[in-house]
């Protein structure tokens, strides 16, 4: 039987390429129906490239987009899964491989030593890993390259607190405007509200992983994120930028507690190539992609 | 606006490029090749010391792309190649027309009064490729002709110099009648967005 190491490897290449070639079935779905409702033939022209493009590449496997981005995974450890600490090398092996692989593009630049080509740093930082740990035997992961176009219109404020909510959905309008044409929209948001400097960075970016237009559990929240989905498609910054089309397919706010005097925002931009892929491993070997 | 379609074989004429307007369509058959940032810069340093690139521009198009690519053992495939974020070359475009001359800069997100200014006194266009559309780019590549300064630059920043067929669809957003259909469009976001936040509650 293969060990548990090679099975996690396996899979972690496995996720990467399924993310790189496969876009979402539910974010097709919602470009297509984007087709048909949005008005203007340059901004549809642009949104059939999109499907047409992400056909090809679920056909011949290939990746959706050149940038296939900076690599993150998201982990939920649990307890009793046989693998601890050791995962962080499987991760990065398993990154070096997949490049060569499937292939990606080497998007790991030292500033001194230059392209490390494999997408990997000399430091251990890259790829991002986010690990939980949490109860059970299973592990479960999920692969996020993130593209340098929309990374580069992500920002943060720390904004001062009396200016409370109100200034909290105004720096998103503010943050989605001037992101403008420049990261390959309609845009996916993700916003992180509260925590740190870093941690609303954070949130913002695991927001962007919540399932595909279901709002917040907690009411107040989700009648936000309705708002500002409705404002931000005014902007009519339209499919790449072109004005005509949606401007951004969701959106989702994730709050935390913050200091009192202070109220961080943070807002993560995708492209409408949000890409990520997730699999369950069990204890015993056993692979559920899901 | 009527929007015409072209088709424009290089060597690009300057007549030929006076004649896209900004919303116009566009195909390129011949040659473009890809420079991104560190290109960009390296390019106009070797020419202010006085020396020459690799290749010469004039009446080629500018592709603001790092591909993907894969060698064979005997040639070099293109795996994916759409355009990136051009607002990172308005540093360095209106030096690299000058300097270089090439007719067309193909890219996305479109570009600022620099570039502008300079495809106005040169005769240059800019037109804007699908983001991510990757693989819809790969397919137009016929060739891959060379490739310089790989090993200096990596596979994302070097010069890939393809032979394309029908690449495009482009849309003429910065034309060479000092036009910029994104700063236009960009000027009404920004309205919008005004007018949002003022009503917020």
């Amino acid at each position: 039987m293969m060990s548990i190491d090679i099975i996690v490897e396996n899979t972690i290449i496995e996720l990467l390429k399924k993310a790189a070639t496969e876009l979402p079935n539910e974010y097709l779905q919602e470009i297509q129906n984007q087709i048909k409702s949005s008005e203007g033939e340059v901004g549809k022209a642009q949104l059939k490239s999109m499907i047409q493009n992400a056909e090809i590449a679920k056909d011949t496997q290939c990746p959706i987009c050149q940038d296939t981005g900076v690599i993150s995974f998201l982990m939920a450890l649990g307890d009793d899964f046989p693998i601890r600490s050791k995962i962080k090398e499987i991760i990065k092996k398993a990154t070096q491989k997949a490049t060569k692989e499937i292939p990606l593009r080497p998007n790991s630049v030292d500033m001194f030593k230059g392209n490390t080509c494999d997408n990997t740093s000399y430091d251990g930082y890259v790829p991002i890993i986010y690990l939980d740990i949490v109860p059970g035997d299973k592990l479960e992961i999920t692969a996020m390259p993130k593209g340098g176009g929309s990374s580069n219109v992500s920002t943060l404020k720390m904004l001062k607190p009396g200016l409370g909510l109100v200034g909290v959905k105004n720096f998103i309008v503010e943050a989605v405007a001037s992101a403008g044409s420049l990261g390959c929209p309609p845009y996916f948001v993700g916003v992180g509200v509260g925590g740190s400097e870093d941690l609303c960075m954070i949130l913002a970016k695991k927001a962007l992983l919540k399932p595909f237009k279901i709002r917040s559990f907690d009411s107040k929240v989700a009648s936000i994120e309705e708002e500002l989905l409705e404002k931000l498609n005014q902007l009519q910054i339209g499919a790449m930028g072109l004005a005509e089309g949606p401007t951004v397919l969701d959106l989702h706010i994730e709050f935390t507690a913050r200091h009192p005097a202070s109220l961080p925002v943070g807002v993560v931009i995708s492209c409408w190539a949000l890409r990520h892929a997730k699999a369950t491993i069990y204890k015993d070997g056993a692979v559920v992609f899901n | 606006m009527t929007k015409l379609e072209y088709h424009l074989k290089t060597p690009i004429t300057e007549p030929e490029i006076n004649e896209l307007k900004i919303g116009d369509v566009f195909y390129i058959t011949g040659i473009i090749i890809t420079a991104r940032d560190e290109a960009h810069k390296k390019a106009i340093e070797l020419y202010e010391k006085g020396q020459r690139l690799p290749i010469d521009f004039k009446g080629l198009g500018v592709f603001h792309c790092g591909p993907i690519m894969k060698k064979t053992k005997t040639e070099w495939i293109t795996v994916a190649a759409g355009p990136t974020t051009s607002d990172r070359m308005e540093l360095f475009q209106d030096q690299f027309i000058e300097y270089f001359r090439p007719s067309v800069i193909i890219g996305k997100g479109g570009m600022g009064e620099r570039t502008v200014n300079a495809c106005q006194k040169f005769g240059c266009v800019y037109g804007a490729f699908t983001g991510g559309a990757a693989l819809l780019a790969a397919q137009r590549i016929k060739k891959v002709k060379s490739v310089y300064w790989l090993e200096e630059l990596g596979m994302p920043e070097c010069l890939w110099v393809y032979e394309v067929e029908k690449f495009g669809p482009l849309i003429v957003t910065i034309d060479s009648h000092g036009s910029n259909l994104t700063s236009d469009i960009m000027k009404r976001v920004n309205y919008q967005k005004e007018k949002i936040v003022r009503e917020m509650k």
